[in-house]
């Protein structure tokens, strides 16, 4: 069995302790809430998009340190981002996940604090956990495409 | 632990799996509110049934054939004599307790509830017996009403009467999969009746712990799940008073629940093969039978006395060595509770905590335990729970708490 070394990465538990960007948008920022229906977690996004490029974003909700990290490494790796930017990190971060097709063609996206959660890959059950966030923001850039918050 | 009343060591070589090892340790299974391990007996009963008799039930003339349906039905009967039934036909075949529920709700709901009519529930649910009236709320405009809870995780009865006032229904659950509460099943059964309600009650927590008694309850309606009491997946059992069973329409249409199918239409079956509809789980059937006959050997006396013991080290050794870094979810006298467990720790979340005792092959389950509802009341998304069966002892509650402490070591709390 992998050890828990592998999975439980100091900044992972630096994030869970510390989250980043913790905090709501108000309106007209899009707002998705996601959430893992076996186990109960729940992660919001709030997005600001201006002229095709992630202003702002805060993540709400309650879960694990896995998917609490991974929303915090996730809000700091997009913010100030293009949109289509942040869409191809999306799709790196689900590569690594493996719950995705590795785009070899794909130009090189940079993860670096996210590489940390390349451990969870080995503990299958948790993966779910580390993608919630990932899932929620393509959520609210959907959202964000069609004009803004559609969840109020 | 020398002064269980069961033989643990000799009840777990019946258990082939609780001898495996995974990394060179044992296996400490304290998930049984889930699922529980399967005994020698269960698993050589179904394989000796699939090798030697195994055929259709109620539809052939051979030898065979009929050796499968004595065997079938056996099974029925050694289900009456566990939950004492009045009839060995009101017993019915379900894939689960979960679809006993559904069978209720559907069948019995739909031809005895109208808009506005009102079905009392408890806030210690599971999905199970929550979403099926959901569905009639959508689908006819039923009224639902809710017991809520005391501190300790008992029903509080005191507003009971004024919330069964008309109502048509009562629908609670025996022993709460999180809360690990059992419930006055007498006492509600009554109590719906001096209302004009039927009462219907989720055994599936319960049933595998307890003498069974749907006489001595007053009970209308039973469900339970053979997976909780060391049989296989796949079959459930409703029981129902005969002439509550005898007016509800079918549930699912198909072979076996018919009597005559015309091109103008069908007529039902008699008890139980109307609720029956297609081949049902034969194997399984055989399977439960071969469980029941296990836990009877044991003794259900037996076994609750010996999970209260299990419980009330459980609840000395984690609040002893935790004080309030642990919170116990649910009733703290083992008179009112079951071995099941649900527990904050620190501010370790249940995923985390789960994964950690993993290392050390204690196997608990972290979530909302498909009590949502129940959660909100508890302000908690999630939550571990430990359970424990006749196969665990005091040794494990020991291995659960060095484990807790290892968790404590990671998260630095």
């Amino acid at each position: 069995m992998p050890g828990l070394d592998d999975l439980y990465r100091e900044i992972i538990l630096d994030h869970y302790r510390s989250p980043r960007n913790r905090g709501e948008l108000p309106p007209p920022a899009s707002h998705a809430v996601g959430h893992n229906p076996l186990c109960g977690d729940e992660i919001e996004v709030y997005l600001d998009v201006q002229d095709g490029i992630v202003t702002d974003i805060k993540v709400g909700g309650q879960g694990c340190s896995i998917s609490q990290s991974s929303a915090s490494m996730m809000s700091q790796a997009v913010k100030g981002k293009p949109v289509a930017e942040v869409r191809a990190l999306v799709h790196r971060f689900k590569s690594m996940m493996s719950i995705e097709e590795a785009d070899e063609d794909a130009p090189e996206v940079k993860l670096g604090d996210l590489e940390a959660l390349q451990g969870v890959v080995k503990f299958p059950v948790r993966i779910k956990c580390a993608v919630l966030a990932w899932n929620t923001l393509t959520e609210a850039l959907s959202t964000s495409d069609a004009g803004g918050d559609t969840t109020r | 632990m020398s002064h269980s009343t069961l033989d643990v060591a000799a009840i777990r070589t019946q258990f082939p799996i609780l001898s495996r090892e995974i990394d060179g340790q044992p296996l400490v299974y304290l998930d049984s509110a889930n699922t529980s391990q399967k005994p020698r007996a269960v698993i050589d009963a179904m394989s000796r049934f699939m090798e030697q008799s195994y055929a259709p039930i109620n539809r052939s003339a051979y030898r065979l054939a009929a050796e499968a349906t004595d065997a079938y039905e056996g099974a029925r009967s050694a289900v009456r004599r566990f939950v004492n039934a009045p009839k060995v036909h009101e017993l019915i075949f379900t894939k689960n307790a979960t679809e006993a529920l559904n069978l209720v709700a559907m069948c019995w709901g739909r031809a005895n509830l109208q808009r506005g009519d009102v079905v009392v529930l408890t806030h210690m649910e599971h999905h199970a017996n929550i979403v099926p009236w959901h569905m009639l709320v959508a689908e006819r405009g039923i009224e639902l009403r809710w017991v809520p809870l005391t501190a300790d995780g008992q029903l509080d009865l005191t507003t009971l009467p004024q919330l069964l006032d008309g109502a048509k229904a009562f629908s609670f659950t025996a022993m709460s999969n999180v809360l690990g509460t059992i419930t006055p099943v007498r006492e509600l059964c009554r109590a719906a009746h001096d209302a004009g309600a039927i009462a219907i009650v989720d055994g599936c927590q319960y049933v595998p712990h307890n003498v069974t008694d749907v006489q001595a309850w007053g009970a209308d309606f039973l469900a339970f799940s053979s997976h909780k009491l060391c049989g296989p997946s796949g079959i459930g059992v409703l029981w129902g008073r005969e002439a509550l069973l005898d007016a509800m329409p079918p549930f699912l249409g198909g072979g076996n629940m018919i009597a005559d199918v015309r091109l103008d239409g069908f007529t039902t079956a008699e008890l139980p093969a109307k609720f029956e509809a297609g081949t049902p789980p034969i194997t399984e059937a055989i399977g439960l039978g071969a469980a029941i006959e296990f836990l009877e050997g044991i003794g259900m006396t037996e076994i609750r006395r010996h999970e209260m013991q299990v419980a009330d080290y459980a609840l000395r050794t984690l609040t002893e060595r935790f004080g309030d870094d642990i919170t116990i979810h649910g009733p703290t006298n083992v008179e009112h509770r079951g071995a099941t467990f649900s527990f904050a720790f620190r501010d370790i979340h249940p995923h985390d905590l789960s994964q950690v005792l993993d290392q050390r092959n204690v196997c608990v389950r972290a979530g909302h335990h498909c009590a949502k509802p129940l959660m909100r009341v508890l302000g908690a998304a999630a939550t571990a729970r430990a359970s424990f069966y006749l196969y665990n002892d005091e040794s494990e509650v020991d291995v659960l708490a060095d484990a807790l402490d290892s968790a404590t070591d990671i998260f630095g709390f």
